[in-house]
């Protein structure tokens, strides 16, 4: 990728976001402080990390509703299994992945293998992940005491918790696979048009159905962060998070028809949700209006890769005019 | 290299190639020409593998060939370039030519070694301006094309399928194209080159097999036949004088619909005519002609650039804007697609009879159902549908019913303008009588109907004038005593004959 296009790919959403702080800085005395961008650094990693696989899953065309209550799975899991049933860090965290894994398998099997529509078998996953988590937990809140505290704490020097380091660490990744890697290039060949895919002679199912798998695992990952961050999980854990990870998804102007995206962008729609969060939060805006803001960024956000579509078909129709 | 001894094809009953031989020689361009479902296509299908043949030979190189998919003719060297191209948008350049071999180093895509590749494999197709990480989205129809013959050739092909490479390009990329064509040839490699455009097919052509009905009827050298002949080749069976519709209308009629200058870029240009009141019209021509785009510009689905519709005996100037408009303005449309567009298949005959009005059977909170039922019985009962209970889904139907469904929805509007899509696509031959008998007896009442059909034989049955579209022009307008498959033939070649289009300013 030569510098133009990185620019024109990466520099728009870095130069919201950053106009955003910039806004919340003028309006805000205490905004730009170091507090501020720790307290916005320590939200992020479970939110990203499920965003790396939600990006991946919206550029195939699919959706997964259920990241939410599988991290509330995957979080009570986890410290059950280190609270009550005293297993080995690296044992629970294990758990808490391969139980992501198998739910986000289940997804993509059932709805590339039987074509049934994501929306709806995510749907079903949501309340059965959320049925599991509360049999886990029995309906409690489970504390973890100090065995995961490590992972929120700051490292010194450079004042960043080890937790968003490591989410940082896995949105490059999942960027070169997106855009460096065989599977990754095919993964948008499939969302921009499947059976020209398919007539190349490339099979597509267990492509889609990996897809849906290794979010699951990233769920499983960001559940970690997750009950690190909290102490504690409950089968409430995450509740709400799969909008979260959709909005900055799409925010990161990842296409909902699939076929375009990138993990980068994903981050940064991530940063900005949650810097409207806070900055919201500082400048004394009420519950109510954070909501309506936060609803707006996304209408507006899917607006605008609507209107990019159709101003891309404008210039194909004046083309073939021409031609 | 390749010979095929009676071939035969069939899709359900209808047949689309019988006993059909043909003979390929190497490093040959071969065209083929015919009307709308000579086989064309569907031979150019099975030689690549997208369809089986039932019965017959085909040897390639001198050993049986049967490929079972799209790969395993490719593997052995036969590629078509399709009609609608596969080129995956939002892929690079590169990666679209090297698809199902993209170069790996380290777990990594190689992107040196991949454009450099994609750079020689554009080169080769004279595409050498384009960098190979353009993504695909940016380039015109036919550099697309021009990428996807450029994927072919990365192939070790031996025989090239290229089905109406030139219908979107512009004059100097058809060059390019015709360029590539001999360069290949030149390398011993046979093209199979399908066309409406003869003058094509005369300039790049060795030789010509001329289809229809599936069989084949006759090969020539290029420069030893004239067009006249293939024409009349193309053309075969008239339709007797007795089974023709005697015109109806005379000059003092009243115009139902009079289309003038209608233009729409890119698909039809500079389009009059008439339809009188009464009169049954057809719009011949060949697939891609632009007639059914010209219906849906006539009906408001789709804007026009330039032009106007009237109505009511040029009372009613109608601005073609929306179908809401046209309905409103006593038109109704019979789309081609019947279960796409215009039925809902699980719904009953009384609900998708009714459905263009349903507000009329609202009463104060409740539908009317008994009403609404009375009314779809009546009116369908007139195109004796057969049916055994009007709470029937339509999809339980035959096609021709079907049919009569959609059009009894637009009796039941009270339209007096009928746009028909090609009526009889899929019916069987009994329902497609009764589709006539239909079209007559509105006509008959006064109704001004223009009618679209691929089939030549059919619209010089049931229509009173036909007019022929060819490449987004009138190209000729015949009453019943100058009907001959012969003349509508020349006529619907006619305008792919003029110069390929030329680029305009943007």
């Amino acid at each position: 990728m030569n510098t133009k296009r990185f620019l024109t790919t990466y520099g728009p959403m870095f130069g919201i976001w950053i106009l955003i702080v910039l806004l919340f800085g003028v309006l805000s005395d205490n905004f730009l402080t170091t507090r501020t961008f720790l307290t916005i650094a320590g939200q992020v990693p479970p939110l990203v990390i499920i965003c790396c696989g939600m990006t991946l899953i919206l550029i195939i065309g699919g959706i997964d509703l259920s990241v939410g209550s599988v991290l509330a799975l995957s979080a009570s899991l986890l410290c059950v299994a280190l609270a009550r049933w005293e297993l080995a860090l690296p044992v629970a965290a294990f758990l808490a992945i391969f139980a992501g894994f198998l739910m986000g398998a289940f997804n993509g099997a059932i709805s590339v293998l039987l074509k049934i529509p994501s929306f709806v078998v995510t749907l079903g996953t949501l309340k059965i992940a959320f049925g599991l988590a509360m049999l886990v937990t029995a309906s409690e809140t489970v504390p973890v005491g100090t065995t995961l505290e490590p992972l929120a704490q700051r490292i010194s020097g450079i004042g960043l918790p080890v937790s968003f380091l490591v989410a940082i660490v896995f949105v490059i990744l999942f960027q070169v696979i997106l855009s460096k890697t065989v599977y990754g290039r095919y993964l948008v060949a499939i969302g921009t048009n499947e059976k020209a895919v398919q007539l190349a002679g490339i099979p597509t199912n267990l492509r889609k159905i990996s897809v849906y798998a290794i979010t699951g695992a990233l769920v499983g990952v960001a559940s970690i962060f997750f009950a690190a961050r909290l102490g504690a999980a409950n089968a409430d854990a995450g509740n709400g998070l799969e909008l979260s990870a959709i909005a900055a998804v799409v925010i990161g102007g990842t296409s909902l028809t699939g076929g375009r995206g990138s993990v980068v962008n994903s981050f940064v729609g991530a940063m900005i949700i949650l810097t409207l969060d806070s900055g919201l939060a500082q400048i004394g805006a009420a519950e109510f209006a954070k909501h309506m803001v936060t609803g707006i960024v996304i209408v507006v956000a899917v607006l605008l890769d609507a209107l990019r579509g159709d101003f891309l078909q404008t210039l194909k129709n004046r083309f073939r005019k021409t031609a | 290299m390749i010979t095929i001894t009676d071939l035969q094809k069939s899709y359900g009953r209808n047949r689309v190639l019988r006993d059909f031989d043909m003979h390929i020689e190497p490093g040959e361009v071969h065209a083929l020409l015919g009307s709308n479902g000579a086989g064309k296509s569907t031979l150019a299908k099975i030689l690549t593998g997208l369809t089986p043949f039932n019965a017959g030979d085909i040897t390639f190189e001198g050993a049986p060939y049967r490929p079972k998919d799209k790969r395993e003719s490719e593997e052995k060297g036969l590629v078509m370039v399709l009609q609608e191209l596969n080129v995956i948008e939002n892929l690079t350049v590169a990666e679209n030519l090297f698809l199902n071999r993209l170069p790996t180093r380290g777990g990594l895509l190689n992107t040196k070694t991949l454009h450099a590749e994609a750079a020689e494999a554009l080169e080769r197709v004279g595409l050498g301006a384009i960098s190979p990480d353009t993504p695909a989205a940016e380039l015109g129809i036919g550099q697309q094309q021009l990428v996807e013959i450029a994927g072919a050739l990365l192939r070790d092909i031996k025989l090239l399928i290229l089905d109406e490479p030139t219908a979107s390009l512009t004059a100097p990329e058809i060059e390019k194209l015709f360029e590539n064509v001999n360069r290949l040839k030149a390398q011993g490699i046979s093209i199979i080159y399908i066309s409406h455009r003869m003058e094509e097919i005369f300039k790049i052509s060795d030789r010509v097999t001329v289809l229809r009905d599936g069989k084949r009827i006759a090969t020539h050298r290029i420069g030893e036949v004239e067009m006249p002949q293939l024409i009349r080749a193309m053309a075969g069976a008239e339709v007797a004088e007795s089974e023709r519709q005697p015109s109806r209308f005379s000059a003092g009629d009243a115009v139902g619909l009079e289309v003038k200058n209608l233009s729409a870029s890119g698909r039809f240009s500079d389009v009059s005519f008439r339809v009188h009141q009464g009169e049954v019209v057809g719009i011949a021509g060949l697939i891609g002609a632009g007639r059914t785009e010209l219906l849906r510009a006539i009906y408001g689905v789709d804007p026009v650039d330039s032009g106007a519709v009237f109505l009511q005996n040029g009372q009613l100037e109608h601005k073609p804007s929306s179908p809401q408009d046209s309905v409103q303005a006593s038109m109704g449309l019979i789309p081609e697609d019947r279960k796409g567009e215009g039925l809902i298949l699980e719904h009953s005959i009384t609900m998708n009879s009714v459905l263009g009005e349903l507000g009329k059977y609202a009463g104060k909170a409740w539908f009317r159902a008994e009403e609404a039922t009375a009314a779809a019985e009546k009116v369908n009962r007139e195109m004796s549908l057969k049916y055994e209970s009007m709470d029937e889904p339509v999809g339980n139907l035959s096609g021709g019913n079907q049919q009569k469904v959609v059009i009894a929805r637009w009796l039941l509007k009270g339209v007096d303008v009928f746009l028909f899509d090609e009526p009889t696509r899929g019916v069987d031959v009994a329902a497609k009588e009764a589709i006539y008998q239909l079209l007559q007896g509105l006509a008959a009442e006064g109704k001004t109907i223009l009618v679209v059909s691929s089939d030549f034989l059919e619209l010089m049955k049931i229509s009173d004038r036909i007019l022929v579209l060819s490449n987004g022009r009138l190209t000729g307008e015949f009453s019943p005593d100058e009907y001959s498959q012969e003349a509508l033939t020349e006529a619907a070649f006619a305008g792919f004959q003029a110069t390929a289009k030329t680029p305009t300013a943007a």
